[in-house]
């Protein structure tokens, strides 16, 4: 099987090792940009209508949760490792990384690059940066990723981080948007400052409202960052969004109401962009509340539904039927040749007997915080259920608290990933026993052995056949029903131009819209 | 010009109903009520017979919709076209029956959340009015700190709180309206108290209650009617915009509030869709406030 | 003379009673709402130990009296703190935010006031005439769509059109005319959902009056309709009006979040909902508390209003 976003055989040392000899094509001058197309022009204003942002957003990396902060942190910092838009890693602050056995990580840090200050970049900002994600005190979301970190220090020009068990995949979490790299002062970082090395320098930012900011004329990387000024805008309402970039308010919009896609194409005024990733929709159901303990019951109600139904209704069409699978096929490991589940009632009523039952009654808990159209999709499994002798109660709920009264406490609620870059992160976080955001409360001791010896593995094909048994345990045993992966979809002005490949990580390019699109 | 035709259709379509349903009023009124109807303007005619046509769809509803209230039939956005005249909204589900089923849902919920509100609001506004002193400040000062809370977000706390059961659904909303009723209640009453008539009922030694039944509500009417014509329709309003925060009732069950919201981005597409709610919703209002008027104009007396 | 006075002093007294039970009620609630800012701030990636930490940061693990104390005491005080979630002090946070409130409130105000004013007073003289029923079943027919629906029913038709902006965006060049021109569709937004409810209730006041005696003998002395409407209705009519119109002033500045947040227009409301859902508490006190004196201040103007100019109530206060 060919993998589209990591090159075929890849060695032992390669899949340790990132250079500028295997990504230099990715960096500065695309490879994948066509010789045909025209060379990005620089200059213009770029106003992006985000449909994200609040108030109360602040500046504290550690707190980041959403595309406007993050597209914000995107313009105006720089990471150790870069996701390129093929989903190979390449690098950014790192110049290089290596390790020798996997647990012992060793980063060299780029020379010559400035903060917007005036400060030049060393090795200890790097670790002051990662740091503030680090120990008892951090209040950063990805401190879990720094459990195994037992050391992380300087030596020379490189910054060597020292974890308790290998993890091959170590380079991917470095490229996560929580960690900027900052400046320091004392081993600390200032959690409130917006001084970063990245391609635009802020110059003012009103949380929930806007940012503006402006090309930084000293920026480090050629071939990026072409325009004059970077406006992002939170425009909360889809429809304002839309009627922002039908009256040249704006030059790009995320997250186009499905249901106007069609509607805005045939209108000619803009382009819709639908990036395809690993980003789903899912039920997460409880494994150890009543009657979801049973299997066959968690299996009858994967096969009570029309998953094509959702995509076509939810999404419009722009998404992907999902097999109850987290790993998507933008994912290394993707396993698509899994059996599919396709709507068949009698299966589901096959599986209702062999649990002892010919007729199931559950209630599920949706609201639209979940994912947009949480509640119709909810209401269309319901619908489609009845011939299978379920009836499903659509509850439902508020918005406002839904994380935090519903999410992990009702025991069948709707729920979104975003999606992430490795398998293992994304079992990890979600499906390993007794993880802190595992929202099916799952455990499965197979697919918990299977997740530590795959860390370590550093042969390409057992660690492929590792992932794809594990997709196969989620799928089959898991306490999660994912009917569809949903597309990134953005809409914009015909004077907007892209490389002919987007990202799939993450909406906007990865959020590096502003770095790598140009004004044709 | 497709709106200038259609709203022209439109009042000359009024205004045949308003005087098909005058004559057939006056046909059927029994003897002694048959003078009211005489002078009956063709407005509240025409919104006579709109409100009856929405009870009659309302009670009827599982008889004449053509499909179930939740059944899922087919595309999402099917054209106008038999079986589905309206077509079918972004699950597939048919928009007449929803129509139809929203009718009942709506209108009952809007009617006993009104009824409520005008309960407790004018009865205790009147009430503050006439007692004066320490209970009128009392009242009147939790009312203002009540009203000083954005009514949205009073809505959401409360409805956050409390669940978001219909039942809740129709207390929240009432309690949010009534201290707006108490207000309104409570002033016009003010201008009635001091009035010769009340201060010689009072010396005749009448009690608070004959006071306010027989002497303050007749004379209190008429904007307290106006006022209930509108926070009628508000009701809908509020559904719509609780639906908004992601409030409301809950599904499959249709109401005219969420439609609206629902199909709301259509209309930056000029898209009709989303003003079948809309509209089903305005020719209420028009209607019962029409009614209102005609009371109105009977209430006061006045001849042209 | 004197009573109106006693009056106001009493009532400015009664407000800050009012201010203070509206600072217990909101905080109550929101107390009671379920998860707290640090749940809402680090969302779903929450983990227990991030919470705690999160928590003991933010001082969330003192007692709610205690927190509330410390809040009321900095507030006689005159300091309103600092935003929980983003550090910043609070009067720089809803400083500007309150002037573009006011300045929409106004705008739509200087519109829709003298419009439902003019269309109440002129329906009610030529009532039942054509004019009367169009203007009232359009008046209705606009109260009777939800404000968002309002507003993309004119972006439609004036902002597709390149007549208006779609949306507000306010920087530090932003000139009063700009403003005006660019906050023209929130304005009519606004203008067309109040003034339905003011026009109406001005036409009822005015007609419910018709029949009395006295305008009676004004028309039997053979005075012109539009001089008995206006020499001896409205007069008597203005105390319901000057209610309506403050219930809809303060509906201007407290509940105009749904405009907000299609035109994109920076306003309070917005920051209020943001700090409900963020359950970012001070916040959302001082912003409760704005709204409530807006509201007890009209009110007691137009209290005041209506007893000058109802001389009979004038003995009873």
């Amino acid at each position: 099987m060919t993998n589209p976003t990591f090159p075929r055989g890849m060695t032992r040392r390669s899949l340790l090792k990132g250079t500028m000899a295997i990504t230099a094509a990715g960096l500065i001058l695309p490879a994948h940009m066509a010789p045909a197309q025209a060379e990005p022009k620089k200059g213009g204003v770029f106003r992006v209508g985000i449909g994200h942002g609040s108030t109360t957003d602040g500046y504290d990396p550690g707190l980041w949760d959403q595309l406007f902060v993050q597209t914000f942190a995107a313009a105006r910092h720089n990471y150790l490792i870069e996701i390129a838009a093929d989903g190979n890693l390449v690098p950014e602050i790192a110049e290089s990384w290596d390790s020798a056995d996997g647990a012992t990580w060793v980063f060299r840090i780029r020379q010559g690059v400035t903060f917007h200050s005036g400060k030049t970049l060393t090795p200890d900002d790097v670790v002051a940066s990662l740091n503030h994600h680090r120990g008892e005190a951090s209040t950063s979301a990805v401190k879990p990723y720094f459990d195994p970190v037992t050391d992380i220090k300087v030596d020379g020009q490189n910054v060597v981080v020292t974890l308790n068990a290998p993890n091959a995949d170590f380079p991917y979490l470095m490229s996560d948007y929580h960690l900027p790299v900052m400046p320091g002062t004392d081993g600390k970082i200032d959690p409130t400052s917006t001084d970063g090395c990245g391609g635009y320098v802020v110059e003012s930012y009103e949380p929930g409202v806007q940012a503006t900011l402006n090309r930084n004329p000293n920026y480090w990387k050629a071939g990026r960052a072409h325009f004059d000024q970077i406006v992002l805008l939170t425009i909360l309402d889809p429809a304002a969004r839309l009627n922002a970039l039908m009256t040249s308010e704006v030059d790009t919009i995320d997250q186009v109401d499905p249901a106007s896609i069609s509607l805005l194409e045939s209108r000619g005024v803009a382009k819709i962009l639908s990036i395809s990733g690993n980003a789903h929709y899912c039920f997460p159901m409880d494994a150890r509340a009543a009657p979801f303990t049973d299997n066959n019951v968690r299996l009858a109600l994967k096969y009570a539904f029309d998953r094509q139904e959702l995509v076509d209704k939810i999404l419009a069409g722009h998404g992907s039927v999902a097999n109850d699978n987290p790993i998507g096929p933008a994912n290394r490991y993707f396993f698509a040749g899994m059996e599919a589940k396709a709507y068949d009632p009698d299966k589901a009523k096959f599986h209702l007997k062999e649990a002892g039952m010919d007729k199931l009654e559950v209630a599920l808990s949706a609201a639209n915080a979940a994912f947009s159209g949480a509640v119709d999709a909810a209401v269309l499994m319901s619908e489609k259920a009845a011939a299978a002798n379920i009836t499903i109660t659509v509850d439902r709920v508020p918005d406002d608290g839904y994380w935090d009264n519903v999410w992990m406490k009702k025991p069948f609620c709707a729920s979104y990933w975003g999606g992430r870059p490795v398998e293992d992160q994304m079992f990890t976080t979600a499906y390993q026993s007794g993880a802190a955001w595992n929202e099916s409360f799952w455990s499965n001791e197979a697919f918990d052995k299977l997740l530590v010896a795959a860390r370590s593995e550093l042969d390409d094909a057992k660690r492929r056949e590792m992932y794809q048994e594990m997709q196969r345990l989620v799928s089959f045993d898991g306490a999660t029903i994912i009917p569809m992966y949903n597309n990134y979809v953005m809409a914009l002005a015909n004077t907007v131009a892209t490389p002919e490949k987007v990202s799939n990580n993450w909406n906007l390019d990865g959020f590096r819209c502003v770095e790598r699109w140009w004004f044709a | 010009m497709t709106v200038l035709v259609s709203v022209i259709v439109g009042l000359g379509l009024s205004f045949v109903i308003g005087l098909a349903a005058r004559a057939a009023l006056r046909a059927a009124a029994p003897a002694r009520h048959r003078p009211m109807f005489r002078d009956m303007p063709l407005t509240a005619s025409f919104g006579l017979a709109v409100i009856l046509a929405y009870v009659v769809v309302a009670v009827l509803a599982p008889v004449i919709a053509p499909f179930g209230e939740g059944e899922v039939l087919g595309d999402q956005y099917l054209p106008w076209a038999a079986p589905h005249y309206l077509g079918t909204d972004k699950l597939g589900r048919d928009m007449l029956t929803r129509l139809i089923y929203g009718a009942r849902n709506t209108v009952g919920i809007a009617f006993a959340t009104t009824a409520l509100a005008f309960v407790a609001g004018a009865v205790l506004g009147i009430w503050a009015a006439l007692a004066g002193g320490w209970m009128d400040q009392g009242l009147s000062r939790l009312v203002d700190a009540l009203m000083a809370i954005p009514a949205l977000i009073f809505s959401l706390l409360l409805l956050t709180i409390f669940g978001t059961s219909v039942l809740t659904l129709i207390l929240v909303i009432a309690a949010v309206d009534a201290t707006r009723v108490y207000r309104l209640a409570r002033s016009v009453a003010q201008g009635i108290v001091v009035m010769d008539y009340i201060e010689a009922a009072r010396l005749r030694g009448e009690g608070n209650w004959h006071l306010i039944r027989r002497e303050i509500l007749p004379n209190a009417m008429a904007p307290l009617a106006a006022e209930f014509g509108l926070r009628f329709c508000f009701v809908f309003l509020s559904i719509s915009a609780l639906s908004f925060l992601g409030l409301g009732i809950k599904p499959p069950t249709a109401d005219w509030g969420s439609m609206v919201r629902e199909n709301a981005t259509l209309i930056t597409f000029g898209d009709i869709t989303p003003l079948l709610p809309a509209g089903a919703i305005a020719l209420l209002t028009v209607a019962v406030n029409f009614v209102v008027d005609w009371q109105l104009q009977r209430a006061s007396g006045l001849k042209e | 003379m004197t009573g109106i006075w006693r009056m106001i002093g009493q009532r400015l007294l009664l407000g800050v009673l009012t201010l203070f039970i509206i600072s217990l009620v909101i905080f109550g609630a929101t107390e009671l709402l379920p998860g707290d800012l640090a749940r809402e701030l680090l969302g779903q990636s929450a983990t227990e130990e991030t919470l705690a930490a999160l928590r003991e940061q933010l001082g969330l693990n003192e007692p709610a009296p205690v927190r509330y104390w410390n809040w009321l005491t900095g507030v006689l005080q005159g300091d309103f703190g600092v935003s929980m979630a983003t550090q910043r002090p609070i009067s720089e946070l809803v400083g500007a935010r309150l002037g573009n409130t006011l300045f929409l409130a106004l705008y739509a105000a200087a519109l829709s006031v003298p419009l439902s004013l003019l269309l109440g007073v002129l329906a009610a003289l030529w009532r039942n005439s054509v004019f009367d029923r169009a203007s009232n079943a359009l008046a209705l027919t606009v109260i009777s769509f939800p404000e968002f629906f309002v507003a993309y029913i004119l972006i439609l038709w004036l902002a597709q059109t390149g007549l208006f902006p779609s949306m507000v965006r306010i920087t530090g060049a932003t000139t009063t005319g700009d403003l005006l021109y660019s906050a023209f569709l929130p304005a009519l937004t606004l203008t067309l959902v109040v003034t339905a409810h003011m026009m109406r209730m001005t036409r009822a006041a005015i007609i419910n009056l018709m029949a009395s005696p006295y305008i009676e003998m004004a028309r039997l002395k053979g005075m012109s309709p539009m001089r008995v409407v206006l020499r001896h209705a409205v007069p008597n009519a203005l105390a319901p009006i000057i209610n309506v119109v403050a219930l809809n002033l303060a509906y201007l500045i407290t509940g105009v979040v749904v405009v907000e947040v299609v035109f994109v227009y920076p306003g309070l409301g917005q920051l209020m909902i943001d700090a409900v859902t963020n359950r970012d508490i001070p916040v959302v006190q001082a912003i409760a508390l704005i709204f409530a004196s807006a509201y007890v201040l009209l009110n007691l103007l137009a209290d005041v209003l209506s007893t000058v100019t109802n001389p009979r109530l004038m003995h009873r206060t």
